[in-house]
């Protein structure tokens, strides 16, 4: 119904590679996030799936068919952009049937549909009214409607959430992760925000630099990640890194997350000063200045009062450590 | 809290403003008044108003009974419109390209379409009366028509494709994936969004046109195709002027220009004033 094959794909701009061989498989169903830093080529992959963008090299396939030379509109995705992307000049109902009308169906067919996904969404009110006239979270609702009307086989959204304020973002994340509970339909989802990637994703993919870090379910991905890339890069605040020449060890670096360094007054491995600590209600953040290792980073949960300038001594668990080599690849033993 | 200041700012540059004004209508204001008198009172006392002692229509009788004035006024009006329209629409199609595709020579291809701009095409008016006798369009509309386009072409797709580059990729790309050809997504999606810059355009490219004397001279000076400016000509002569036909002349020539310019000045502003606003 909906599976999406890359096989060794590349994309070049004049000399420049911008991706460089990717391989992925999207099952049918799946929630795929692309996630990675400004830059690492996730929206240029997605436009390449859309047909937006031409392939370089290797293959796109789409329930095993190749579709690298198939116009987008005959590729039976739809997208959701960052900008919304709605028509100005057509009303919302207008805009959400426009792909099925351009596909020539049938005048009732369309109502129906549009009915369908703006009764979804709850945009039933707002059917009438033109892009201009609605707010930015309801402009994104329309879009995912616009979406909703196709009945793709494959959903792209393009950091559908980033023009959008804070409490929005968290309400409209729901709303897409309910969509595909009631859809099951497949979605490739791109994003730079590591919490949407986790709290969404079935499947993560870690992308940098055009190239697949780490793929996998947001937890393998998060407890058991290859590289330092993909462990500082998932989690927030991110993973400490420590060297390893500095701990007398013959790893050449260890991760640790900042909910696994414990901190003492009196007792511990790394002697430091606080620098600043930030608290946040639920937990606090207590950044300490360790010699020979930079700033580190303590998570605790609930609120403590460590005061600015006090000497601590932290200590990893060295249970929940990774450790990684020269390369930045992962130690596993 | 500025309010006091402000006022006074306000002040200083409605003055500015309101003097720049006067003298850029003051010309056109002398025109149409002296229209409006007879021989002696325009000679005697340019400046005043048409007053009962001096009033005299005989310039817009001259103008109505010599030449067919209306037919001029209709030609005039035929090739600016035509080669609007074709500036406009090949121009902003040029645009288009130049902005949204990528293609070998993409900047080359810019930068030899804006270079008309630096050069003046009368400089070519040798080789282009020979091309129109070539091809037997002398004494015809197209010829200026055709020329015209040439010449506003070059400015109108350095502006348009400009404001082209602003209009949203993922606009275009909504419409791509809803099935939308390329024609529909320029013509749907792009133009309504850069007609303030088309509308800019339109009228600087107008004007020119309109009073342009040179090109119906020496392409299309016959009767039947000649346009209003050429038209007022007969009125000046190497020794004697009708003064009074050529002010009621230039005075009717105000009014289409004036209708088209109301036309797209809502537009305008909104062009001249893009960016400076978000």
């Amino acid at each position: 119904m909906g599976a999406l094959t890359l096989t060794q794909v590349t994309k070049a701009f004049g000399k420049t590679e911008v991706i460089k061989g990717v391989d992925l498989r999207v099952e049918d169903g799946e929630f795929c996030v692309f996630v990675g830093p400004s830059g690492c080529g996730k929206s240029t992959l997605l436009r390449m799936i859309a047909g937006l963008e031409d392939v370089t090299d290797g293959e796109v396939a789409i329930d095993g068919v190749r579709v690298n030379e198939t116009a987008p509109a005959k590729r039976e995705i739809a997208m959701v952009f960052q900008s919304y992307a709605l028509y100005p000049h057509l009303t919302v109902r207008d805009n959400m049937g426009l792909a099925l009308k351009q596909a020539g169906v049938s005048k009732v067919a369309i109502v129906e549909a549009t009915n369908k996904a703006a009764n979804m969404l709850s945009l039933d009110v707002l059917l009438d009214r033109r892009p201009a006239e609605l707010s930015g979270g309801q402009r994104q609702r329309v879009a995912i409607g616009r979406a909703i009307v196709r009945t793709p086989k494959i959903f792209l959204f393009d950091e559908p959430l980033s023009n959008l304020d804070a409490a929005l973002r968290v309400a409209t994340r729901i709303e897409i992760a309910k969509l595909h509970r009631d859809l099951k339909a497949t979605m490739i989802y791109v994003t730079h925000d590591q919490v949407e990637a986790m709290t969404l994703a079935d499947k993560i993919v870690v992308l940098r630099a055009g190239k697949v870090e780490q793929v996998g379910k947001p937890m393998e991905v998060y407890n058991n990640p290859d590289n330092t890339f993909v462990a500082s890069f998932i989690g927030s605040p991110q993973m400490n890194m420590l060297s390893g020449a500095a701990l007398g060890i013959t790893a050449h670096t260890l991760g640790i997350r900042p909910e696994h360094v414990a901190i003492s007054r009196d007792k511990g491995s790394l002697p430091g000063r606080i620098s600043h600590v930030e608290k946040l209600g639920g937990e606090t953040l207590v950044y300490v200045q360790v010699e020979g290792q930079g700033l580190l980073t303590v998570r605790l949960l609930g609120e403590y009062d460590w005061q600015v300038d006090e000497a601590v001594y932290l200590s990893p668990d060295q249970t929940r450590a990774f450790l990684f080599d020269a390369g930045g690849l992962r130690i596993r033993t | 809290m500025q309010a006091r200041q402000n006022l006074g700012r306000t002040i200083a540059a409605h003055a500015v403003l309101i003097t720049w004004t006067l003298v850029a209508l003051f010309p056109v204001f002398v025109i149409v008044v002296n229209s409006f008198k007879s021989r002696k009172a325009i000679f005697a006392d340019p400046l005043s108003l048409p007053l009962p002692s001096n009033f005299d229509m005989v310039g817009y009788t001259t103008v109505m009974h010599q030449g067919d004035f209306f037919q001029y006024f209709l030609n005039s009006m035929i090739v600016t419109v035509g080669s609007l329209f074709c500036v406009l629409l090949f121009g902003a199609m040029a645009a288009f390209a130049l902005s949204e595709y990528r293609f070998k020579g993409n900047t080359l291809m810019g930068l030899y379409l804006a270079l008309g701009i630096m050069i003046p095409i009368r400089l070519g008016t040798v080789a282009i009366l020979q091309m129109m006798v070539a091809t037997g369009l002398v004494n015809t509309r197209t010829a200026l028509v055709l020329v015209y386009s040439a010449q506003g072409l070059p400015l109108a797709v350095f502006i348009l494709s400009e404001f082209m580059r602003t209009v949203s990729d993922d606009l275009k790309n909504a419409g791509r994936i809803d099935g939308l050809s390329e024609y529909t997504i320029f013509f749907r999606l792009v133009l309504p969004l850069v007609r303030p810059a088309m509308a800019t355009v339109a009228v600087f490219t107008m004007i020119p046109i309109w009073n342009d004397l040179w090109f119906p001279l020496i392409l299309a000076p016959g009767e039947e195709v000649k346009t209003i400016t050429l038209g007022s000509q007969v009125f000046i002569g190497q020794f004697v002027t009708d003064w009074n036909a050529v002010l009621a002349a230039l005075s009717l020539a105000i009014l289409p220009v004036l209708v088209l310019y109301l036309l797209f000045s809502r537009q305008l502003i909104r062009g001249i004033t893009a960016g400076a606003v978000k």
